[in-house]
């Protein structure tokens, strides 16, 4: 394996030209990026207000269950074969495998933020939206990237089943090395999606370590800001004892 | 004379019942023998290293990261290791065993955490030894924490059959690649229905054989505390 894998990998014809290796690298990525951001457009908004408002509980847990058994190489053949080849049916079928772990993941980070942080924001006279926005959602970051990590390492997996149905990307390599019986083509493929599942995986859990609350970001310590908040909510409260 | 009672749409999976049913038993098989293999392997493992938190650090390390691994790159690096032929079952059940591992494995660990203290130091007292603290409390503890990742799995492998297909093991997944080279949409249709079907089905099954195992375990009424299900969601998976 390694033999075949290091011949093709050490041909300098398979680096170049338009079905070289960096550019089925750059394919897989800007598959996989288009399909991730549209999922957290749709998303993580509903995930957020769903979880402000308290409400959805059982929908957004019946959906994050039902895309797991959902088999992503029958959605993308049933998709191609209705709207036909191209970009749009494929990257749609990503689509949909993006959505449910963001979905879950901004849902459960606004629905699991203290309750007395919720209160105190709302207690020192901020709207709705700014509770969502400047209590809610910086504790949430957390569990909305983790979101976004589980679902960047679904959608960039399944890109690679893309090539199945006619687009590029690292698949390429695999599909093409399979109709060759080139296991080195093959392996190349395989080695190359894997390494980069490995490396967006870790670039993401950095980012879910630099979003926890308590870190500082943008000069604020955005814990700090919640631990005030609680603070005043305690103030509110007492001064509305006293004055009763 | 009459005409036979026509049928204006035909099902095609029961008219093709044969080779879908051919499909679904190996299905089945591919999906299942992993679970199997997964919690032989992951529960002495995690009995064996839970003691040592370094230990614990650097299996759950490699744990997530093979399970990062995308299925089909797994299905294809596994022969270039194990020298089996490229289009092999075996890569697959091997994938998925690697996979189901490393589910089961973080669930040891979380099912051994939550053994209660007082639990243990009772089982001590009345003269247990090590062995026999696990086997006999531990173990037995952690039955309701492994038939919930064991339904995970069982639903995830059931979905990641499917991607077989396309190095031509796939159980229903062959529904997929046939049915899109032969332009046919009620077939891959067919596949999808049933491959959920089958999902839902084992996820139910072994809800009930964890039932059955851990009657304490058992819910005492209709109301089920569900604060934190989609928490648990986020984190347990990736």
């Amino acid at each position: 394996m390694l033999q075949d894998l290091i011949s093709f990998l050490g041909s300098p014809a398979n680096w170049s030209g338009s079905d070289g290796i960096p550019l089925r690298i750059v394919e897989q990525l800007w598959y996989s990026l288009l399909a991730v951001a549209i999922s957290a457009v749709l998303a993580v908004p509903v995930g957020l207000v769903l979880g402000h408002t308290r409400r959805g509980e059982s929908l957004v847990a019946g959906i994050a269950n039902s895309v797991r058994a959902l088999p992503s190489l029958g959605l993308m053949t049933l998709l191609v074969l209705l709207l036909g080849l191209g970009l749009v049916p494929p990257i749609l079928a990503l689509v949909v495998l993006g959505i449910p772990p963001l979905l879950a993941g901004s849902y459960a980070g606004v629905r699991n933020v203290d309750a007395s942080t919720v209160d105190g924001a709302r207690a020192i006279g901020m709207s709705e939206f700014q509770v969502l926005l400047k209590a809610e959602v910086p504790n949430a970051l957390p569990l909305i990237v983790s979101g976004l990590r589980n679902a960047s390492l679904d959608v960039i997996a399944t890109a690679t089943i893309a090539a199945y149905v006619n687009l590029g990307g690292l698949g390429r390599l695999i599909f093409d090395g399979m109709a060759v019986y080139d296991y080195g083509q093959v392996a190349t493929g395989a080695v190359l999606v894997t390494s980069l599942a490995l490396c967006i995986d870790a670039m993401l859990a950095g980012l879910v370590r630099a979003v926890q609350p308590g870190r500082r970001v943008r000069g604020r310590d955005s814990r700090e800001i919640s631990l005030l908040l609680r603070d005043r909510a305690g103030d509110a409260a007492a001064s509305a004892v006293t004055s009763d | 004379m009459t005409a036979p009672l026509e049928l204006p749409h035909s099902l095609w999976a029961i008219d093709n019942w044969d080779t879908v049913s051919e499909m679904l038993v190996q299905h089945i098989w591919l999906a299942m023998i992993p679970i199997g293999a997964g919690l032989i392997i992951a529960i002495p493992l995690g009995l064996l290293l839970c003691d040592s938190p370094r230990a614990r650090a650097v299996s759950i390390f490699v744990a997530s990261a093979i399970y990062t691994v995308p299925s089909l790159a797994l299905f294809l690096i596994i022969p270039g290791i194990i020298g089996t032929q490229l289009l092999s079952p075996v890569n697959v059940v091997v994938a998925l065993s690697l996979y189901s591992t490393c589910l089961f494995l973080r669930s040891v660990f979380q099912a051994l955490d939550a053994v209660p203290r007082a639990v243990v130091d009772a089982g001590v007292a009345i003269g247990h030894s090590r062995v026999q603290r696990k086997l006999r409390i531990d173990m037995p503890l952690a039955i309701p924490v492994l038939t919930a990742s064991a339904r995970v799995v069982a639903v995830t492998n059931i979905s990641l059959v499917t991607v077989g297909a396309v190095i031509g093991v796939g159980g229903l997944g062959g529904l997929f690649t046939a049915g899109y080279q032969r332009n046919f949409p009620e077939e891959i249709i067919t596949g999808i229905v049933l491959t959920i079907l089958l999902g839902l089905l084992v996820d139910r099954l072994i809800a009930l054989i964890g039932w059955w195992l851990a009657p304490w375990a058992r819910p005492e009424s209709r109301k089920r505390p569900r604060r934190r299900v989609v928490a648990h969601l986020v984190t347990t998976e990736a």
